[in-house]
């Protein structure tokens, strides 16, 4: 059983290519539309992501699933070019609004041209399908939830932004582990004894609760969710606001402070 | 990528690295966060394995990578990269001793770090703590025109003979060597062991050997090294060093962390008894140990051959005749060039690590690069007709700044953008003083060109301000309750065959440091002679030989004084913010472990 939810989170190219014409599973393509247009993995859909982002409502994601031919039974995979960190977003608000058979393409779509696997420019259409709704609110965190969280030492909360915005401001506990500490040479994440070390080594354990932020929307913080997962972490929340809302309601922040850390970076 | 990675014969490299070290390292850590280890004892153990403290925390840690001869493969070039994105700050920092830094990192990642390092060949061990440091060599060793013979053979021999030997583990101090390729380039007299390669010809035969230089060193008090004999052959290189350091070893001052580096014991004891013991220890050594003491020196090098590139460059032929001047070197074999980037007060971000790895395989005969003595790197063995398109691939991933080898290229240290003893924002100043040098082409004077400016943002010296011609260390200035960050200067400093340390001018405030700089530089272009460089016109003020109008340090005073004001602070609240900050400015400082 612990094996299997564990395989679920990703998916390798082999395997997709083996479900490419499968009925039972959908390809949703998070690239902009653009991108999308020029070439694609066969059949799959477009989704760009900003749609989302720009209406995050659980009956808007509904309906757009449902007509790509989605339902409550339909194995998802997600895919995009920004190493698993956009796709990530999505594959979440999947399970928030109560889809959990989705699964993230362990490459980007870079890798997996680059591998030699099949594209094509063909748009395809499917059938609108119904899809219950089915919200799962213990994978999401409020602003108001995460602030009681913040000096209960049951609950970690990890930021995944670049160490410098880290030491610039955080959010009061939070630790750092940068988005781009999960990714290996080729995949957008790691091997499951290579993630779990990460979080040994910060003496962070399964049955922690864990929300995971990161600068706006929920992406970088969303592969995070992913990784955390994908090493059987249960009691994971996503702060999907992110660090953007945190700041615009002037909620306290902790900052490193005496050090000129930026002028220290080559950029 | 992975083509690069694999690309390297580990047989060709030199394998630095033990793998076990890290799991070791993650153990105590462990232990030391669950207070079963004390904090001084991790901490002994955490420098022997070159990860330094950080500015006011102890959750973070710097990283230092020993880079023996500075010699970094493309391979490695790739992986720090990798490691600068995951665990650092997306750049990496080049060190005045060839080393190469990763700041801010979690102390928790260190393991990891050292198991990737490991991976490609890399060891951070002995980077830090009282052992024996990177050993140096000069970055032209093996191709400068001045050398007698290449050094980097013994360098490298010496570093694996050391590292991680017992005799190395618990010194009094730090300990440094740095070997040259001659005279001109390197710095034998500033260091611990300094060896500068020669050769012996008598009638009979001709013998390799070095220079050996002992006990000079910057820091709070700073000495010129001491030549050991006329010439100490090749065979006696293990030997001589062996004495030096176990004489060090048992003499040296273990109470009084302030004067505990070798130079202080060679002034206690004075040069002829600290000499005499030297040269009889080593002959001990020679009849007892001679077996168990070999090094194995390898002079096996090739030198590939790359192929002439027929695309053709649309340059800017101004700016690459610029750059040509300040930023190659021409090496004794002929055709070939080295190649010098300036790099910001050594930041390097890690795409360009990235691009520097493709560059070395494209254009470096020798298919490595070598981090210099300035913050900087050099790519040697570049073929004459390859410079124009190895000029304009340098441009597009931004490393083409002119200035390299000229006063354009100040060295600051890490100050307080890392180090806990800083005072001052260092490692910024010399980064606004290189941009405002290049704005107003000083690179290109000649006049100039030999001239250095380097930054401390504190005493200790890691900038080297000490064998700077122009050299500031960091210091907090008070007016009333207000205080600003203010620089001592020092004037006259070498590090050459004339080495002498910089003597000390007036204080200057942070603000004002880039004004009396470029004051300096026009009052001596009005009042040189016409053989005269700024370098040498400024040694002869400092012991008081020049015979124009400015004859003394006192008579450059009088001229620079009007920069030592200190304004009010609602009239110039930006005089009382050091670089980089907006805040108002206090000195701060932690528990130092001296990152030098
Ligand atoms: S201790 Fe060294 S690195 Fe730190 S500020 Fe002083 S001179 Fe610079």
């Amino acid at each position: 059983m612990k094996e299997e939810t564990l395989s679920n989170i990703t998916i390798d190219p082999n395997k997709l290519t083996s479900e490419i014409n499968d009925h039972d599973t959908r390809i949703i393509d998070v690239r902009s539309k653009s991108d999308y247009l020029q070439h694609h993995i066969p059949n799959s859909v477009n989704l760009p992501l900003s749609k989302i982002l720009s209406n995050d409502s659980p009956n808007h994601l509904l309906t757009l699933i449902q007509s790509f031919g989605i339902d409550d039974t339909t194995h998802v995979v997600v895919y995009d070019n920004t190493f698993g960190a956009l796709a990530s977003r999505l594959t979440w608000s999947l399970s928030y609004i109560g889809h959990d058979n989705v699964s993230l393409l362990d490459v980007t779509y870079d890798k997996w041209q680059s591998l030699g696997y099949e594209t094509n420019s063909k748009i395809v259409d499917f059938e609108i399908k119904k899809h219950k709704l089915n919200i799962n609110n213990s994978i999401l965190s409020t602003i108001n939830y995460l602030e009681q969280k913040i000096n209960d030492n049951k609950t970690v909360i990890v930021d995944n932004r670049e160490r410098l915005n880290f030491l610039e401001h955080h959010i009061p506990n939070a630790i750092n582990i940068p988005y781009k500490m999960f990714a290996s040479q080729n995949k957008i994440l790691k091997n499951p004894k290579e993630l779990k070390q990460i979080f040994e080594n910060r003496n962070i354990k399964e049955q922690d609760e864990i929300i995971t932020y990161c600068g706006s929307s929920g992406t970088l913080s969303g592969l995070a969710y992913n990784a955390l997962k994908s090493i059987g972490f249960k009691n994971i929340k996503l702060y999907v606001r992110s660090f953007k809302e945190w700041r615009q309601q002037n909620k306290k922040v902790e900052k490193q402070n005496n050090a000129n850390y930026w002028d220290l970076s080559a950029e | 990528m992975q083509n690069q990675l694999d690309s390297i014969n580990p047989s060709e490299t030199n394998n630095w690295a033990r793998i076990e070290e890290s799991a070791h390292f993650s153990k105590m850590l462990k232990l030391y966060r669950q207070n079963k280890l004390g904090s001084d004892s991790f901490r002994r153990f955490r420098l022997q394995h070159g990860a330094y403290g950080t500015r006011m925390t102890d959750d973070y840690a710097m990283v230092r990578i020993k880079i023996p001869a500075g010699e970094i493969h493309p391979n490695q070039l790739i992986k720090i990269a990798q490691l600068c994105d995951s665990f650092s700050i997306g750049s990496a920092h080049v060190s005045t001793r060839q080393n190469i830094q990763l700041h801010w990192v979690v102390l928790e990642d260190v393991p990891e770090i050292m198991a990737e390092l490991a991976k490609v060949g890399l060891t951070t061990r002995e980077a830090c703590g009282n052992t024996i440091r990177n050993i140096m060599c000069s970055p032209l060793s093996g191709v400068c025109t001045n050398e007698m013979f290449d050094s980097t053979p013994y360098a490298l021999a010496l570093a694996k003979f050391l590292l991680r030997n017992p005799l190395n583990q618990n010194l009094p101090r730090k300990f440094k060597f740095n070997f040259t390729c001659c005279e001109q380039h390197g710095m034998a007299r500033i260091v611990d062991v300094g060896l500068v390669p020669i050769i012996n010809k008598s009638e009979q035969n001709t013998q390799q050997g070095f220079k050996v230089f002992l006990g000079g060193g910057l820091g709070n008090k700073s000495y010129v090294g001491h030549q050991l004999e006329e010439f100490t052959p090749i065979e006696d290189l293990l030997y001589t060093s062996i004495a030096v350091i176990k004489i060090f070893d048992r003499l040296g001052n273990r109470k009084n962390l302030a004067r505990n580096r070798m130079r202080y014991l060679v002034h206690e004891l004075g040069w002829d008894e600290f000499k005499k013991l030297i040269l009889k220890e080593r002959a001990i050594i020679r009849v007892t140990q001679s077996i168990i003491t070999n090094i194995t020196v390898n002079h096996h090098k090739h030198i590939q051959n790359i192929p002439k590139f027929n695309q053709n460059t649309n340059l800017d032929s101004l700016a690459y005749t610029r750059w040509l001047k300040t930023n190659t070197i021409k090496q004794k074999q002929q055709n070939y060039y080295s190649v010098f980037l300036t790099l910001e007060a050594g930041d390097i971000t890690s795409d360009q690590l990235r691009h520097l790895a493709n560059i070395c395989e494209e254009f470096s005969g020798e298919r490595l690069i070598r981090n210099g003595f300035s913050q900087d790197v050099v790519i040697r063995w570049v073929h004459q007709d390859h410079l124009q398109m190895l000029y304009s691939k340098l441009i597009s991933v931004g490393l083409s700044n002119p200035g390299a080898m000229t006063i354009a290229s100040p060295i600051g240290c890490s100050g307080t953008t890392s180090c806990n003893l800083a005072l001052t924002n260092s490692h910024r100043l010399a980064k606004e003083i290189q941009r405002k040098l290049l704005t107003l082409k000083i690179d290109q004077d000649d006049d100039l060109k030999d001239a250095t400016i380097k930054i401390s943002g504190c005493p200790n010296s890691c900038g080297q301000h000490e064998i700077a011609t122009i050299g500031f260390y960091g210091g907090g200035g008070r007016s009333g309750k207000n205080m600003y960050p203010i620089y001592q200067m020092s004037l006259g400093g070498r590090s050459d065959d004339d080495a002498m340390l910089g003597v000390n001018c007036l204080r200057i405030p942070a603000k004002k440091v880039i004004d009396t700089i470029l004051k300096i530089i026009s009052i001596f272009k009005k009042d040189k002679k016409p053989d005269d460089d700024l370098k040498s016109w400024i040694n002869k003020i400092v012991n008081e030989k020049n015979d124009t109008n400015i004859r003394s340090i006192s008579d450059l005073k009088k001229l620079l004084l009007p920069f030592t004001k200190v304004p009010d602070k609602t009239e110039s609240s930006d005089f009382y913010y050091d670089y980089g900050s907006f805040d108002s400015y206090h000195t701060r400082t932690g528990k130092g472990e001296c990152a030098a």
